[in-house]
């Protein structure tokens, strides 16, 4: 068994009556790796967690988990644990309750208040969870995940909910068990979310892929992208963009009408020259920023062109 | 999350055993406020209650065994019985079978519980029996606390059964206590179309409510003129036949038919459930319950049960009439009237006389003679006929009988008032009504059973 590779799959076909939720998708992912599994809604990111968890089985193709062929419904290997369409939890039961539940259901002797202290849920661990915010609910389907000591971990957007405090401290969680060679993959809609987590994402479009590979190799594709760019003159700047090659001068579509922002758009190569001489003109760059960052720019194209070729 | 998870052996997933699935599933169900709540009212309120009305003047005389409530302490479980086979054990059923696997589609927690147990067959037999150890603790509580309150408000005396004969503390019990065992067969079959619908309909409330429906639906129809087959195989006839463990002797042929029958839509309703639960597509999250699914493969295969059971019941016994004939009121109004007329005796202080001395008879006609003497009716008016040992005279007491369709009777004395009229005697439970003013009776519907 090459367990190198924590998830392979082959030609994955899964239809629901007249709709095709994947097809024809091929996955590898290695071990100890996270790895972000992106998409518009209707992509047929669930489906594919929810194959690997083993809710259901593919129409057609070839999955392997942890090395294991999974051919049937519920057979998924030991060790794969996770969540699809939000945590499983009983409000009715305390946060401590419902982790207590699970492993006495599995028949473990889990150490609870570590799993809660690992998610930073020891302060309500004694609340009913009925009570709890949709992050606070995430954290502790990710403890009930934990639980498992999973070595494939399947979690369907974890970080819906978080603030950033928390987002920050379950991501450090997810970290830490990659580093200690635990499989992770997370669904997102957020392109930052995936940028600041995951080493290589899959980019599912209307049940295909579009992309899947390192996060490098997707930020580096060659595409011009929108920049703000804010400066001490912002009419001589105007005047300097809409004189450089290869630069052109666009609206902000996303943002207020605010006349001391310039949007320009451009390849890196003649952004770096339009700066120079915006400094060379005595001219001050307060701030430059894309207004999407480069994997969401490459996202949005790759999505709207596989929507464009179905 | 330690650095021996990655060189850990691989093995297939095992599913989590139906012990560990069971108890998973009663945390869950006893974490709910409600079923608490229930379980609460369950083992106290039926004790308020019947000790409360026992203390009233008015009692509650159009149950059966009702106007016997403040003279023994049995007869409370036993109004509690017949209650609860109308309203509170449908309910009951309802809100802990019919909510038991429809709660994890309200909170979104089917794929949870999937990944978790790893075995659809697991988690139906982990939820179905958690719900019937619900059930049973709920049906234990209710008798439990209606013995209680009525041994504690009234005291262990006898209770007269439907034949007037008077049953002993231990006889009293036992019957008692069996009845209550009687009635966990239609209930069963209650939770079986609970778990049938809770599975059918999903998160839709009409699962929650089909117990409640299917019993309010058969209620209605053992009020109508029904023949006894149809009867006997309606799966809540056992909420009913219990009665005939109050009589000497005792009507064991409804009663075994009517258990086995409930038995049997209990087996079926949960098999029909577990196959629609095999079924079930959970990988869709707008699943809302399958109507054309539910008709059949839940409520075909169960109308044809109910078929099939008049069938074998029409067969087994010659029970197509509606049961009640003019020999058998006669019989069991002459029985019940030399019981109870042995018990006025023993009340009045006068010499004590045996049913055999008596010699009771009765002759009844139904509708002035005018209708046939058959069927249900309170137009049934019977002449009692009995001789006191030392007495020429033939002793002759008029009834006016209230028959419903199951069988069940009320007789009212209409004289001479001296022998069945109404006037409180003295009993070391205090004054009561005369025992042969108004008594419950019971026909046996089948032709012939013996206890």
């Amino acid at each position: 068994m090459d367990i190198t590779v924590a998830v392979r799959a082959r030609g994955i076909t899964k239809c629901f009556g007249d709709v095709v939720a994947l097809d024809g998708v091929d996955l590898d992912v290695a071990q100890g790796q996270i790895h972000g599994l992106v998409g518009p809604n209707g992509a047929g990111k669930t489906t594919l967690l929810g194959l690997l968890l083993g809710l259901a089985v593919a129409d057609e193709g070839t999955l392997e988990i942890l090395g294991m062929p999974v051919g049937r419904a519920l057979a998924a290997p030991e060790g794969v644990g996770g969540f699809v369409d939000g945590p499983g939890l009983y409000p009715s039961l305390t946060a401590r309750q419902n982790l207590a539940a699970l492993a006495a259901l599995r028949g473990q002797a889990a150490d609870l208040d570590d799993v809660l202290h690992q998610v930073g849920l020891t302060d309500v661990a004694d609340d009913r969870v009925r009570g709890f915010s949709l992050g606070m609910r995430q954290r502790l389907g990710l403890a009930a995940a934990l639980l498992t000591t999973p070595r494939l971990l399947v979690l369907d957007e974890p970080s819906n909910g978080l603030d950033p405090a928390g987002k920050k401290h379950v991501y450090g969680v997810l970290k830490r068990l990659a580093a200690d060679g635990t499989t992770v993959i997370v669904s997102s809609h957020r392109m930052d979310d995936v940028e600041s987590l995951c080493s290589e994402v899959t980019i599912l479009a209307t049940g295909r892929i579009a992309f899947s590979g390192p996060l490098s190799k997707l930020s580096a594709e060659n595409r011009e992208l929108d920049y703000r760019i804010r400066t001490s003159d912002p009419e001589a700047a105007r005047t300097l963009a809409l004189d450089a090659p290869r630069v052109r001068v666009v609206d902000d579509p996303g943002m207020r009408q605010d006349n001391e922002i310039l949007v320009v758009r451009t390849l890196v190569p003649a952004l770096d020259e339009l700066v120079a001489r915006l400094v060379r003109a005595g001219i001050a760059v307060r701030e430059l920023a894309p207004v999407v960052s480069p994997l969401e720019a490459a996202f949005l194209a790759l999505t709207e062109q596989e929507e464009v070729s179905r | 999350m330690t650095a021996t998870v990655a060189d850990a052996p691989v093995t297939a997933a095992r599913p989590v055993s139906v012990g560990r699935g069971y108890r998973f599933e009663l945390v869950k169900l006893l974490a709910q406020w409600r079923v608490r709540l229930l379980i609460l009212a369950c083992w106290i309120a039926p004790a308020i209650f019947v000790a409360l009305v026992s203390q009233q003047s008015s009692l509650p005389t159009d149950t059966t065994f009702g106007r016997w409530m403040n003279a023994t302490g049995w007869a409370g479980a036993l109004v509690l019985l017949g209650f609860a086979g109308s309203y509170a054990l449908p309910l009951l059923t309802s809100l802990v079978a019919g909510d038991v696997f429809a709660s994890e589609d309200r909170l979104g927690t089917w794929r949870h519980l999937l990944v978790a147990v790893r075995s659809y067959r697991r988690i139906f037999a982990a939820k179905a029996l958690a719900s019937l150890t619900v059930i049973l603790l709920l049906v234990a509580g209710l008798a439990v606390s209606g013995i209680v309150g009525g041994l504690a408000a009234v005291g262990d005396q006898p209770l007269p059964g439907l034949d007037g004969h008077l049953l002993g503390s231990g006889d009293a019990a036992g019957k008692v206590l069996l009845a209550w065992l009687c009635v966990l067969a239609p209930t069963l079959s209650l939770a079986g179309i609970g778990l049938l619908g809770s599975v059918a309909f999903g998160r839709s409330p009409m699962g929650l409510l089909l117990p409640v429906v299917v019993a309010f639906v058969l209620e209605l129809a053992q009020m109508l003129p029904l023949p006894v087959a149809v009867r006997l195989a309606l799966p809540s006839y056992a909420f009913i036949a219990w009665i005939g463990l109050f009589t000497s002797p005792v009507q064991v042929g409804p009663l075994l038919i009517s258990v086995t029958v409930s038995l049997a839509w209990a087996v079926l309703a949960t098999v029909l459930a577990y196959v629609l639960f095999l079924r079930r597509d959970f990988t869709n999250l707008s699943y809302d319950g399958s109507g054309r699914r539910a008709l059949t493969l839940g409520a075909l295969p169960l109308a044809g049960l109910l078929a099939v059971t008049i069938g074998i019941v029409a067969v087994s016994t010659p029970a197509m009439g509606p049961g009640i004939d003019q020999d058998k009121v006669q019989g069991s109004l002459a029985t019940a009237f030399g019981h109870l007329y042995r018990l006025q005796t023993r009340q009045l202080n006068r010499p004590d006389v045996t049913e055999e001395q008596l010699g009771s008879t009765a002759a009844c006609t139904k509708g002035d003679g005018l209708v046939a003497p058959e069927g249900a009716g309170n137009d049934w008016r019977c002449v009692v006929s009995w001789h006191v040992p030392g007495v020429a005279t033939t002793g002759q007491a008029i009834y006016q009988l209230d028959v419903t369709s199951d069988g069940r009777y009320v007789a009212d004395g209409d004289g001479p008032k001296e022998v069945n009229g109404y006037f409180q005697v003295r009993t070391p439970a205090g004054d009561q009504p005369n025992p042969l003013w108004q008594f419950d009776g019971n026909v046996d519907l089948l032709p012939t059973t013996k206890g």
